[in-house]
């Protein structure tokens, strides 16, 4: 796939001072799903928001589609939707009016087809002509992402589009991104749950104070950072570890011992320690395996930035 | 040129004045009506003519460009103002359109409105007085240019602005001041020479007279000065706007 937005060696000093952004490298590829992961302050919105044009560069260089995005922004914002992180609305607006004004300011004509779909396809539609301050925050959330489509981007930026958002209506919300990767549409999103991610993105770049920490495919991340855990439902109680179960990584907790490691080593260990529980004559009635979460890799990850 | 993002900007401000049509028509005929009463019935009947113009009749002008001057930055400076409040005005700043473009949907607006307001004004005014205008094209030109000028400048006060006082700030302690003081009801010329001279330092005297000449043929200064002050006016609202924008000032961080 090619890269549709490439971002090199990005900085961002806030009012001269601050610096919310380092040598950022980043590039997204077309049609992909990518997650932008950090904690609280990490530079998540402010990355967003310099490729959006709502944040001046301080020096770097972003490219969309192979054009500079302070020289042709026209062409590239055309392309772009943005879904950003506050709730910020015009209350006294109706759903149905804001997303029109939302077309049209990004030059295209009016489509009563293309939006009543939209606002259908979001749940929406019975209060299209409700003012906004009667919606509800999950609702606003919905107007929000349907005003971000309704030009047709084939980018889409969503800073944290499920928060507040309920249980089942974000799993519906990912339906929907999955049913727009599919038509094409490169989407990249922040979230602080990092089960969205692992639902979601096909890659994930993790930041942390202004910094690229980390970006790999989803599945080699967890592989490759992830580590793999083996706990054994034991018959009888353990005090101590014998002295020959010492080389393994073993806690014990009343009757249960547990086994932690690397999912990257090859199974020598395992087995080596299945024959030493056989000689030391430990016997379990049951065995369960883990594998490590993204989100506990997360927060290793930052930790250790 | 984004013409549907201009038009899609001017509609959602003009629609803004039409849904509340009823007050945006019944203000300023009241206060016309009020001011032909006090100044024009009570207090006129007793003053002479000037220059030959009953003190009803001079008052007209006056009265349009107070209105239009404090209406064209009070909406103008809303219009941008409120989007940055709420923070909406991420979608103009990552929408593909020049600021060239923002300014002519807002401004545009703003400066359609008060040119329907003055020529309220107008109407109203002729049920009370004999309104007689002399140059039409010129007192279009300058009402016009007016109207441009000082929403340009409202536009200014609505991206400088921090808070909903300050929206108030400029219109209610400079413009209306100065436009009382800059012969919107009474001749510079009925003052001692010294506050004459000082006058000319208030810039809507130009306006004004420039204005009032296009109805009466009589203005305070030449009509020429009235023109280029006008015009430069307008230049400089622009090129602060110009600034604005290529500065990001108060827009962007
Ligand atoms: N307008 C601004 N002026 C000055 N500093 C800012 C501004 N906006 C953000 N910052 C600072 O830049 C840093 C990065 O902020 P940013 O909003 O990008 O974080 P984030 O990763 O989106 O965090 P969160 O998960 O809380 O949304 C923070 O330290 C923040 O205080
Ligand atoms: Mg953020």
């Amino acid at each position: 796939m090619n890269e549709i937005i490439k971002i090199s060696k990005l900085n961002k000093n806030y009012a001269g001072k601050y610096q919310a952004l380092t040598d950022v490298d980043l590039s997204i590829k077309s049609g992909e799903i990518f997650a932008l992961l950090g904690p609280n302050g990490a530079g998540k919105t402010t990355l967003i928001s310099i490729i959006c044009g709502l944040v001046r560069i301080t020096s770097g260089i972003i490219n969309v589609d192979g054009k500079n995005i302070d020289d042709q922004p026209r062409e590239i914002r055309q392309r772009i939707g943005l879904v950003p992180q506050e709730l910020t609305t015009n209350m006294f607006e109706t759903v149905w009016d804001t997303v029109q004004f939302t077309r049209g300011l990004f030059g295209f004509k009016k489509n009563n087809d293309f939006i009543e779909n939209l606002l259908k396809k979001l749940s929406l539609w019975d209060k299209r002509k409700s003012t906004l301050m009667t919606l509800s925050g999950g609702m606003k959330r919905r107007v929000m992402i349907a005003k971000a489509l309704a030009h047709e981007p084939d980018i889409l930026f969503l800073d944290e589009p499920t928060a507040g958002v309920d249980v089942s209506l974000r799993k519906d919300m990912w339906a929907q991104l999955h049913e727009l990767r599919k038509s094409g549409v490169t989407i990249i999103l922040t979230t602080h749950y990092i089960e969205e991610a692992e639902e979601m993105a096909d890659r994930i770049g993790v930041i942390n104070n202004g910094k690229i920490v980390i970006v790999e495919e989803k599945e080699k991340l967890i592989k490759k950072l992830g580590k793999k855990h083996i706990s054994f439902e034991l018959e009888k109680e353990l005090t101590s570890i014998p002295e020959r179960l010492s080389n393994f990584k073993l806690t014990v907790k009343d009757k249960t011992l547990n086994y932690e490691y690397d999912s990257k080593n090859t199974d020598v260990h395992i087995s080596k320690l299945f024959d030493a529980l056989k000689t030391e004559g430990i016997t379990y009635k049951d065995i369960n395996t883990k594998q490590s979460s993204l989100e506990e890799i997360f927060v290793e990850l930052v930790k250790n930035s | 040129m984004n013409f549907q993002a201009i038009k899609t900007i001017y509609m959602f401000e003009m629609i803004r004045m039409f849904r509340t049509i009823g007050q945006s028509i019944a203000a300023p005929v009241i206060s016309t009506c009020l001011y032909f009463i006090v100044f024009g019935s009570a207090i006129g009947s007793s003053i002479e003519s000037i220059d030959g113009v009953s003190y009803g009749s001079f008052i007209v002008p006056g009265l349009i460009m107070l209105s239009v001057l404090t209406q064209s930055i009070s909406n103008a400076s809303f219009g941008i103002y409120f989007p940055r409040f709420t923070g909406t005005i991420y979608e103009q700043l990552s929408a593909p359109i020049s600021y060239l473009e923002i300014v002519i949907g807002y401004v545009g607006a703003a400066a359609s409105k008060s040119l329907l307001l003055g020529l309220l004004i107008l109407g109203t005014a002729n049920f009370f007085v004999d309104v007689s205008i002399q140059n039409i094209p010129l007192m279009a030109a300058f009402l016009i240019l007016s109207c441009i000028t000082f929403s340009l400048f409202g536009f200014i006060i609505g991206i400088w602005a921090e808070s909903f006082d300050n929206l108030q700030f400029i219109p209610l302690l400079v413009i209306t001041p100065l436009t009382f003081l800059g012969g919107s009801f009474y001749s510079i010329k009925m003052l001692p020479p010294i506050w004459q001279k000082i006058s000319l330092l208030n810039p809507l005297v130009y306006l004004i007279s420039g204005f009032r000449w296009s109805f009466y043929g009589n203005g305070d200064v030449n009509l020429r000065v009235s023109f280029i002050m006008t015009a430069l006016f307008l230049i400089v609202s622009l090129l602060i706007i110009r600034w604005i924008f290529k500065t990001g000032y108060k827009l962007k961080t």
